[in-house]
């Protein structure tokens, strides 16, 4: 199907143009202005060019210092999570029962964690971890393990991670269950007709049709993952000292803590600046991989 | 649809596993603070409705929720009535610069909230809304217009472009085809955006905290400061936090039937 070139379809973008310039150039030029000035409160600012910018990458100064370990441990707390909630969302979708009343009640049950406000997410794992009044907490430690997300680095890190994979396996799930519910009975019918193995049909047939959700999937957990703030905010503070202080909890301590509106500027420019890289690297995947699809669905 | 061995044990054990640390929040929000910091108990010993009355009759309480249903029913309200012609454009014509705007939204729902969080609470307050629901519900366009633009424009690429024509040949105006034709034609997309608009609203915290101080702030915000001023009433927060899950366990009823699709944004 060819689209028509009109250049007249403007006027149907301009009102979503307008609402999001306004709430996002306009925002972002103050930005840009703050990223290179300096200032002492009373709203008096000097400039100091790209002062920020230097500092913040060179990582023997104290913000580049915190910039680059909590970019560190965004990276690393991103991968984990990706590399354990994409294997589990396609093994709960291909557990989904195929029909009856039972489809709908997984799906609701599935889509809650997804719409429970995110600080409310931490409470929920903040009490549920806690050693005296947490069930997860209370049972380990009664289990001989000592399990304290407060004081220890590591089990505040394990809490942060299972709570990630408690909120978000379920939107790799229905994704993937998208896709699989798009494959025709027909395929099927062949692959059985054919004898092929349970294996073979996963990778032959289950895989490849889910390629484009698992693309998308991948793309929002990564950049929501990656500016993830509320859910280990709430729950450790960014403890126990920095070891669970993400990239956007930095930013937040230094702009609306300190009110250090130089440096939160800089850090928020070339923090915007991977995403917008990570996002045009996974935006051209996709747009060419629909480029490739569509062929072929022409010849079907 | 085939799936694999054992599907019903790995399903089980998931649900368990998602639904565990909401039934620990909902047993704790029925207990007396004095049975919650005692004993450990699997269920409320001596159940109590104190958590929830309290809620109910305090104003600096309920009214939270107000404010938060408020700007979240403004901004899926904007989002989708601006999202709708964008998304009809999107899908049916080539236009100068089409695919770098389409790009652009995009990254705006990638852009972190804490970056946009100081300029916002400054741009607001210069114009003068900061401190009501008109500002956040503004703010959360930023992520909902694009996602709003491209679940709709993957239900329009749906409609068959014939229907546009002939509809034009029947001598239907452009508004009237739209709101006559189009917009019945995707009702589900629409729902499934509205649910999507609804849901990125209701759970964000930092733009909504940042750009209300009293009388607009919302019930996550209120959730967040009365436990730090009260020392730690977990009986309280545990029965604030359950009637915030309330309004989406609502919506995801209503859209059950077209949640898988709305996840995959309309594209499978």
């Amino acid at each position: 199907m060819d689209k028509t070139v009109n250049q007249k379809a403007w006027f149907l973008v301009l009102p979503v143009f307008l609402v999001v310039a306004f709430s996002a150039v306009l925002p972002l030029m103050t930005v840009v202005n703050y990223s290179m000035q300096d200032t002492f409160g009373n709203n008096q600012f000097f400039w100091n060019g790209v002062g920020w910018f230097k500092e913040l990458l060179d990582p023997s100064t104290d913000l580049g210092g915190r910039f680059l370990a909590s970019l560190g441990r965004n990276l690393f707390f991103s991968l984990v999570i990706l590399a354990i909630e994409v294997p589990l969302g396609i093994v709960v979708a291909l557990s989904m029962p195929r029909d009856g009343w039972t489809v709908a009640a997984c799906l609701v049950i599935l889509a809650l964690p997804l719409l429970i406000p995110w600080n409310v997410v931490g409470t929920i794992w903040q009490i549920f971890g806690r050693p005296d009044i947490g069930l997860l907490g209370y049972v380990l430690n009664a289990a001989g393990i000592d399990y304290n997300y407060v004081s220890n680095d590591i089990d505040a890190w394990v809490t942060v991670i299972v709570m990630d994979v408690w909120h978000w396996t379920s939107l790799v799930a229905l994704l993937c269950y998208a896709g699989l519910k798009s494959i025709p009975e027909a395929y099927y019918q062949a692959a059985q007709i054919d004898g092929a193995s349970r294996w073979a049909v996963f990778k032959a047939i289950q895989l490849p049709k889910m390629n484009r959700v698992l693309l998308i999937a991948v793309l929002l957990r990564f950049m929501d993952s990656f500016m993830i703030y509320t859910e280990p905010f709430v729950v450790t503070g960014g403890g126990p000292g920095n070891s669970t202080t993400f990239v956007s909890i930095e930013l937040v301590k230094i702009a609306l803590g300190q009110f250090d509106l130089g440096k939160a500027a800089a850090l928020s420019l070339v923090y915007n600046l991977i995403i917008l890289i990570v996002c045009w690297i996974f935006y051209t995947v996709m747009t060419n991989a629909g480029a490739e699809r569509k062929p072929q669905e022409g010849a079907a | 649809m085939h799936s694999i061995p054992g599907r019903r044990l790995i399903m089980g054990l998931f649900l368990i596993f998602l639904l565990l640390p909401i039934y620990w929040l909902v047993n704790m929000s029925f207990k007396t603070n004095s049975e919650i910091v005692s004993t450990m108990t699997l269920w409320p010993h001596t159940p109590t409705l104190q958590h929830y009355k309290r809620i109910f009759t305090d104003e600096s309480w309920y009214s939270g929720y107000i404010n938060s249903l408020e700007y979240v029913v403004l901004n899926t309200i904007i989002s989708i009535s601006v999202a709708l012609p964008a998304a009809y454009a999107f899908s049916r014509y080539r236009f100068l610069g089409d695919k770098h705007l389409f790009f652009w939204l995009l990254s705006n729902r990638m852009a972190p909230a804490a970056v946009y969080a100081l300029p916002f609470f400054n741009l607001y307050s210069a114009i003068g809304l900061f401190d009501t629901p008109w500002a956040v519900a503004l703010a959360h366009c930023i992520f909902n217009v694009p996602l709003a633009v491209w679940i709709l424009e993957g239900f329009v690429s749906g409609v068959p472009r014939e229907i546009d024509e002939t509809a034009f040949l029947d001598g239907y105006s452009f508004p009237r085809f739209f709101i006559k034709i189009l917009v019945p034609l995707i009702a589900s997309g629409i729902g499934v955006a509205a649910f999507f608009c609804f849901m990125f609203s209701w759970v964000e915290l930092l733009l909504a905290r940042t750009l209300t101080s009293v009388s607009a702030k919302p019930i996550a915000a209120i959730m967040t400061r009365t436990v730090s001023a009260s020392g730690m009433d977990w009986g309280l927060l545990a029965a604030a936090g359950v009637l915030t899950i309330i309004p989406g366990a609502l919506v995801i009823w209503f859209v059950r039937n077209y949640i898988a699709r709305g996840f995959a944004l309309g594209r499978v």
